[in-house]
């Protein structure tokens, strides 16, 4: 090409050596000729990388679904059965103050090994609604001293003229249903301890804040707490504040550290206080081991497979057709400007 | 001191010439006008006391002193004026209104981490603006702090900047130095205050002016003698008008009018004098050249506008969603108290503010329409205007640094002047391109000359050259680069041995030649320049013509070496002793050039005694004034003149005549009248005289003169033709020099049909004779109309017939017409129909109007290139001004929007720069808002799930640092490294540039699959994140994943997506891209990490988020794997598809590279060929063109019998040649003959088979220089 660009391009003119000279300074930066790695997709690279996806997550997925299905649960969903039949109307029967006892009978149907986690779960609780997520004070759940911080708390902030220690509507609607486990006539204890973050209990709930004044105000909402112990042992209260995603949650209730038998049978007496009748909420009690993957959820090893096997037909799909209609590359015949000619 | 000293010698002789004499026409008394009665009043209140700009009065008066300020803002004004302009974008309204509202309780998230990013955006913004303006100021100081030398009292003149000047101020200018205001011309080294001036900054018109001061004050020639200088000027107020002045000087107690040829403009240049002594009038701002520049049109890419419309459709969407969300939110909130019941008891509806209040909530909605609005504001990408602007500054570094834009010769680097319309230089629909000094150097070399009806001169010019390579003949021997050939002269190229080195004297003719020379060597205004220590003299001209003249006239032997008032000497070379012989000339007269006389004349008196007119001009005037005895050679010099301007050159008479002493007297008597007199029509007067005198010449010959083309402009329109832009020339030349022209840059190809429209029949003439205005222009218009629908239906006719290519040239008074608001659409109707349009003899304004012509009727990207000052309106009109910073002055360069040094640099700018940046560009936007569709529309997901209460998903901090921190180095790399092929193939394959003039990239097509995309990305992530970590246990010791964990974790998902999006996306990986890329990922890691070590206060749910809970959890990292890949599959799977079975052109490109086919001739051909669209100009064309027409002989040969094939030849060579118009039809005859002879020949020799082999072969063989790269 005996054109322009050879013009300024490669003279090796000693006038170019002239100082005060305007002539760009060749680097392969400034030209644009930096080394660099130009990848296409061609059928070799994009089989091989949908092949690669696949070999990786076929097994992963298989690791993954065992895992999830080595897990053992038990769900009772309670929040029906344990209102007396006779009663019509069940908000009016939780606010009231009769005793809420329920007596369940949980089989164990495959040998569960210690730790047994205990949950309950809700359904349909907005714990993620933002004036739910705002209402509370940091900085009173942290410090003794910022005991009177309650304006993000509205409308549980203050009652009777003082501040509510913990303030605000999470706290306020503390869960309050209890359970209490026995296996044959022998109780099975619940351990609380350690259900919740460690980096709550020692940074973000305070070891010398004590509640005070809490659920004194006109409504009681859900759980009292004992005074004399410090937030920072209040662990179902941490855990409770620490707010689900969406709306169906279940929050870690303690764990049962002794294995359960298959065939055992499971008495829970259950005090049903927590109103979801309001709206329409379920209420369920869970018992699960875990695996190293946690809890029981084949939706992971699923993804896994679907997607491994997904990239596998893709992979087997692209080769075919590479093979059956191998096209002329370069054909420009099929361009758009070409099928559709404009111009002149 | 030497130098110093031979300048004033050369002053002192210099300054006994009175100029005056010498020229007759412009410089004249001028007549007092009438304007002159309204000074002092109204618009003419300036009074200048001269040589005393401190006195009281002069005080009072406080006129704006000299500096001048080009900055938008000051110290003062910065923050709020450019706080305004980025306000006044829409998007970045939307985010102030939402940085604001977010103080209130409506917003979802704190305030701060809402209005910082918008104040890193804006600062950044801001901080640009304040850099650029920087710039501008230290321009100009640097213009301010210019030195000039001023009068300080007592005769002294010493050195002062230029900011400094006063009004009244007596300045001393040197030669070659810029006026640093407008001055009043007070005096010059010469006898009677004459003055040369190169106005080129401030009209591009390269001669040379003459200004002249008033005579009272012509004799102060020294310093000393301003001491006690005064005088008192009344003048016009401070104007535009370049060419008008009115004032009025007081001097020694009497009035003297002036005009505005005493008006020394600032900004011009004094040449050819030594110095000048002026006073200052105008200051500053004041002065006509700063009233006179407008501010540049500030112009928007069309990516940029639509981008707009990107964004707007964007907030469509935002309101749709918070809408929507709005409605949602509404009805559950009411739902939440049902007849004093409350529902969702736990929100405590019975006791709430008014943004969740159930009793009114619909107050309540509209309220959370607000918080919505906030919240999806992250679907309009708050940093990519920002982002934007930095990578076109990047961008047009690159541009500046190209080291293949960059001009040697005249050590020049392209140079970016603005850099927001880089992409738009990928889009190039038309090119308008200037001629004189933009395709052609502006430099005339002298190259043949026809004496006494004898050709001379074996140069080979351009347009020969050109034709010669595209046609592979080797049809004229090319002697130029012969080694024989020594150093080339500037304006010379000249080989003929027949009268070079003296041999002139042989010729039969040797006594015409003489004559031809010595009217060469006499016939201007030129002044020597004589280099005392070698001997050599240059020149000083005021047209580059005049100066190839002279030049020839010295390489020849005649060297023009002195010029005094009244003589002109030259040395003449006797050839056969080789002595100097030194003659002189009295100069008698001078009848000056100008365009309606198209001739100059001379009268001198020889050594003899003899009187001479030597006269010079066009073919048109000359011919008809030849003598009966002095037209022995015409009809060979015209022959001659043909032959020339078919070549592309211009030409011009020479003759002569000798006067007897009476004739020269009344000739003088009348002449001298004519001069004197100060009536209206004085110059209608002394051009009859000199009417007169210029009659009954002797012809002597020919001269023709190359107008030459820059370096690679053939091969450059070449180029840009193929890659489908159109070229129009938009000339103030003459139609046939354009034509030339034309041909030279293969914009015209034989065969080619011309459609001429002018308006030179003989009706239009006659009644131009008749002077009927209104009848003139009926009839003109009524013609021009006539033949555009004319040419219109023959264009119709030929559509689907043939290949037949149509090329259109009007000239600029049909162009008056054609451009008048009803005819405009047939106009560029028709011109869009032809390859090639040439408009000639278009006025500036012309220019302007035919850019905007086509740019709005078109609705094309237009690109103007031009290098003059009558350019100006092109290139600010066009969308792009391209300005040539060549030898034209600076004033298209000024007002131009990028400025290279060659026209063929042109070629580079687009087809390389200007892909890679529409591409990059282009690329980046789309990818802004997938990557801000993909964060933004998860963020809505969520409010599904959280009953629409606008609670963010994820922390505020994460939410704010998004678009800063974690998705913006990879798309600023983008938009500055991305290349889908690299330049080399950008410029083998040129019609690679068809994507941008398509908008392939920035289609809406394109824009809506990236938002797609980004749609689909987020469900994926969102879902499969959320199914994923629902209910259950999130790690091995039980706990569940709350807000923080899912948040984090979708987060994260979202920082992998988008950036590995991006590395599938991009083509190209240098090692920026993948620092950018994975630091990009590593960053947010490092982010979580830091944040989450921050005291809760401020990190609040992400405290220690990452150490404690997800990094030890196997499931964050096989949801974060799962997510990620799955939703890079489907964009992966699509553009695999479209790579390998429906490649985009680049793709193809990408492929021919990969496959190493670019060795394949044959291959690399279908690519390129392929696609090319078959009517087109340049030489490519050119060449298909004519195989196509020579494949049209051969079959018509083969298969038919000897007689048959004969008659076949002639129909086709009489096709060919019975074109109309057509200048090179002896030529293209001529060829067609030789190829058929060829053919013969060939046919003859070979069998039918191999023939057709052979012929292939042959005609690939031809295309070496563009095949080869």
């Amino acid at each position: 090409m005996a054109s322009s660009s050879a013009a300024g391009a490669g003279s090796t003119d000693p006038a170019a050596a002239r100082r005060n000279t305007k002539r760009p300074k060749y680097s392969k930066f400034t030209q644009q000729e930096l080394p660099a790695c130009k990848p296409i997709l061609t059928p070799r690279a994009v089989i091989s990388a949908f092949l690669l996806v696949s070999i990786v997550f076929v097994p992963i997925g298989v690791a993954s679904l065992i895992a999830s299905r080595k897990v053992v649960e038990i769900v009772f969903r309670y929040e029906s059965t344990c209102i007396p039949n006779n009663v019509t109307d069940k908000v009016a029967y939780i606010q009231s103050s009769a005793d809420k006892t329920c007596n369940i009978t949980l089989h164990v149907n495959k040998h569960m090994k210690s730790p047994i986690h205990v949950y309950y779960q809700l359904d349909n609780f907005y714990q993620n609604h933002r004036r739910y997520v705002k209402s509370r004070s940091d900085e009173q759940l942290r410090d003794r001293s910022e005991e009177n911080s309650t304006s993000t708390c509205k409308p549980e902030d203050t009652a009777n003229g003082k501040a509510i220690v913990p303030c605000g509507l999470i706290a306020w609607s503390l869960f309050n249903d209890t359970y209490s486990f026995s296996r044959v006539n022998q109780s099975l204890k619940v351990n609380k301890e350690g259900i919740s973050w460690k980096s709550d209990r020692e940074h973000k709930f305070g070891k010398d804040v004590f509640p005070r004044n809490f659920q004194s105000s006109a409504i009681k909402g859900g759980a009292s707490l004992n005074e004399s112990i410090p937030l920072s042992k209040q662990e179902d209260l941490i855990v409770w504040m620490r707010t689900a995603a969406l709306p169906t949650f279940r929050k870690l209730y303690g764990r049962i550290e002794e294995d359960l038998n298959e065939g055992d049978s499971i008495n829970v007496i259950l005090k049903n206080n927590y109103n979801t009748y309001s709206f329409n909420g379920k209420k369920k009690l869970v018992l699960s081991t875990t695996s190293w993957l946690g809890g029981k959820n084949d939706f992971l090893g699923i993804a896994y497979l679907t997607v491994g096997g997904l990239c596998f037909f893709l992979a087997l799909s692209f080769t075919i057709v590479y093979f059956v209609k191998p096209r002329q590359l370069g054909d420009p015949s099929y361009l758009s400007w070409n099928m559709n000619p404009g111009g002149h | 001191m030497v130098n110093l000293g031979r300048r004033r010698m050369r002053g002192e002789r210099r300054r006994k010439l009175h100029l005056s004499k010498i020229y007759s026409f412009a410089c004249g008394k001028q007549s007092l006008k009438e304007d002159h009665s309204q000074i002092g009043g109204r618009g003419y209140s300036r009074v200048v006391f001269c040589n005393e700009p401190e006195s009281f009065e002069a005080g009072i008066r406080s006129y704006a002193d000299n500096s001048v300020s080009s900055t938008k803002y000051n110290l003062a004004t910065f923050l709020p004026k450019s706080l305004f302009e980025q306000f006044r974008r829409v998007a970045n309204f939307f985010f102030l209104v939402t940085g604001i509202l977010a103080f209130t309780k409506l917003a979802p998230y704190t305030a701060v981490s809402a209005i910082l990013p918008l104040i890193i955006i804006i600062g950044a913004t801001m901080i640009k603006e304040g850099i650029e303006d920087w710039r501008r100021k230290q321009q100009d100081i640097e213009v301010n702090s210019r030195r000039v030398k001023v009068h300080t009292g007592q005769g002294t003149f010493e050195y002062t900047e230029w900011k400094n000047l006063k009004v009244g101020h007596i300045v001393k200018i040197m030669k070659d130095e810029f006026f640093p205001a407008d001055l009043l011309l007070l005096s010059s080294s010469y006898e009677d205050a004459f003055c040369y001036v190169e106005t080129m900054n401030l009209d591009g018109e390269t001669n040379l002016k003459l200004k002249q001061g008033l005579e009272v004050t012509s004799s102060l020639h020294e310093d000393f003698q301003f001491s006690d200088f005064q005088a008192t000027i009344k003048c016009e107020d401070p104007n535009a008008n370049l060419y008008s002045f009115v004032g009025s000087m007081e001097y020694k107690e009497q009035q003297y009018p002036l005009s505005p040829l005493q008006l020394l403009l600032r900004d011009s240049k004094l040449r050819n004098t030594d110095y000048i002594f002026g006073a200052v009038i105008f200051t500053g701002h004041d002065t006509k050249v700063i009233q006179n520049s407008t501010d540049a049109p500030s112009k928007r890419t069309k990516v940029e506008k639509k981008m707009d419309r990107v964004v707007y459709f964007m907030f469509c969407i935002v309101f749709l969603m918070a809408f929507v969300g709005s409605i949602f939110f509404g009805i559950t909130t009411k739902d939440d108290l049902d007849n004093g019941l409350m529902k969702r008891w736990y929100l405590r509806p019975d006791d709430s503010t008014i943004f969740f209040d159930p009793k009114r909530a619909p107050a309540a909605a509209i309220f959370h329409f607000f918080t919505a609005l906030m919240l999806y504001g992250f679907f309009i990408p708050i940093s990519l205007y920002v982002s934007i602007e930095i990578v076109k500054v990047l961008q047009s570094i690159f541009i500046n640094q190209d080291i293949h834009m960059y001009y040697e010769d005249a050590d020049k680097p392209s140079y970016a002047r603005t850099s927001n319309l880089n992409e738009e230089l990928g889009q190039v629909d038309t090119i308008l391109s200037d001629k004189t000094g933009t395709l052609t150097c502006n430099t005339m070399e002298f190259i043949k000359c026809s004496i006494a009806g004898v050709a001379y001169g074996r140069g080979v010019t351009e347009v020969e050259r050109s034709l010669d390579s595209k046609n592979g003949s080797t049809l004229i021997d090319d002697t130029r680069d012969s080694p024989v050939r020594n150093v080339p002269i500037k304006g010379f190229n000249f080989t003929d041995e027949r009268i070079m080195n003296g041999k002139w004297v042989n010729e039969p003719y040797a006594n015409v030649i003489k004559n031809f020379f010595h009217l060469l060597a006499i016939c201007h205004t030129a002044l020597p320049e004589v280099d005392e220590d070698t001997g050599n003299v240059s020149y000083e001209t005021e047209s580059p013509d005049e100066l190839a003249f002279v030049i020839a006239a010295r390489e020849i032997g005649f060297k023009f070496y002195k010029r005094t008032q009244t003589s002109l000497s030259i040395y003449e070379l006797n050839p056969v002793s080789g002595d100097k012989i030194e003659r002189t000339y009295k100069l008698l007269n001078v009848l000056e050039f100008n365009s309606t006389r198209k001739r100059m004349s001379v009268i001198v008196k020889d050594e003899e005694g003899r009187i001479l007119l030597l006269c010079k001009g066009a073919d048109s005037v000359m011919f008809e004034r030849l003598a009966k005895d002095g037209r022995e050679f015409e009809e060979k010099t015209l022959e001659h003149v043909h032959e020339y301007s078919d070549a592309g050159l211009r030409t011009l008479i020479l003759a002569y005549r000798e006067l007897d002493e009476n004739q020269y007297k009344e000739f003088d008597n009348n002449f001298s009248q004519a001069k004197n007199s100060v009536s209206e029509d004085r110059e209608t007067l002394i051009e009859e005289v000199s009417e007169k005198i210029e009659r009954n010449l002797i012809l002597l010959g020919a001269t023709a003169v190359e107008d030459k083309l820059q370096n690679g402009v053939p091969d450059c329109i070449d180029k840009l033709s193929q890659a489908g832009i159109k070229i129009w020339v938009l000339t103030g030349d003459k139609m046939e020099t354009a034509i030339n022209i034309g041909f030279a840059c293969s914009l015209l190809r034989q065969g080619m049909k011309q459609i001429i429209i002018q308006l030179e029949s003989p009706e239009i003439q006659a009644l131009e004779k008749a002077g009927d205005k209104v009848a003139i222009v009926k009839a003109c218009r009524e013609n021009i109309r006539h033949q555009i629908s004319e040419a219109a239906q023959q264009i119709t006719a030929s559509r689907g017939t043939s290949q037949q290519a149509f090329a259109l040239i009007i000239d600029g008074k049909s162009l008056a017409y054609a451009l008048e608001d009803n005819m405009k659409k047939m106009f560029l109707d028709l011109a869009t129909r032809c390859a090639s349009v040439i408009c000639c003899r278009s006025s500036p304004k012309q220019k302007a109007l035919v850019t905007r012509l086509v740019k709005s009727a078109t609705g094309k990207t237009t690109l103007a290139i031009g290098d003059g000052a009558n350019d100006v309106g092109m290139l600010q009109e066009a969308d792009i001004g391209i300005g040539i910073s060549g030898v034209e002055g600076m004033q298209a360069v000024m007002s131009s929007d990028i400025a290279i040094a060659q026209f063929c640099y042109l070629e580079r700018l687009l087809l390389v720069h200007g892909h890679w940046c529409y591409r990059r560009i282009s690329s980046m936007i789309c990818y802004f808002f997938y990557k801000n569709i993909t964060f933004g529309f998860t963020l809505f997901l969520y409010e599904v799930y959280a009953s629409f209460s606008g609670q963010p998903a994820y922390n505020d901090w994460f939410l704010s640092v998004y678009n800063i921190f974690f998705s913006s180095l990879p798309v600023i790399a983008l938009g500055v490294f991305d290349q889908d092929v690299s330049a080399r193939y950008c410029l083998r394959f040129p019609m690679l540039y068809q994507e941008g003039v398509q908008n392939l990239l920035f289609s809406w097509r394109r824009i809506f699959s990236w938002m797609l995309n980004g749609f689909i990305s987020a469900i994926i992530i969102f879902f499969f994140c959320t199914k994923a970590m629902e209910i259950q246990a999130f790690d091995e010791k039980g706990r569940t994943a709350g807000r923080d964990i899912l948040g984090a974790t979708m987060y994260t998902c979202v920082v992998w997506v988008v950036n590995l999006q991006m590395a599938v996306a991009i083509n190209y990986f240098t090692l920026i891209q993948h620092i950018f890329i994975w630091g990009s990922v590593a960053i947010w890691y490092l982010f979580l990490l830091a944040y989450g070590a921050m005291s809760p206060t401020i990190s609040g749910n992400a405290y220690k988020v990452f150490v404690e809970t997800l990094a030890p959890s196997p499931s964050f990292w096989f949801v974060t794997l799962v997510v990620v890949i799955s939703a890079l599959i489907p964009y992966f799977s699509y553009s695999a598809i479209q790579m390998r079975f429906f490649p985009m052109y680049h793709e193809m490109v990408q492929w021919v590279r990969y496959e190493g086919k670019t060795n394949d001739p044959e291959f690399v051909a279908m690519v390129r060929q392929g696609s090319l669209r078959p009517t087109t100009v340049g030489s490519t064309a050119r060449l298909a063109a004519k195989d196509n027409d020579l494949k049209d002989i051969m079959e018509l040969l083969t298969g038919s019998s000897q007689a048959e094939s004969d008659v076949a030849y002639i129909h086709l060579v009489m096709e060919w040649c019975t074109q109309p118009n057509h200048h090179l039809d002896v030529k293209a005859c001529h060829l067609a003959k030789q190829a058929f002879d060829e053919a013969i020949a060939e046919l003859d020799t070979l069998s039918e088979e191999s023939y057709k082999e052979h012929f292939d072969h042959a005609a690939f063989e031809r295309q070496p220089d563009t095949l080869d790269l």
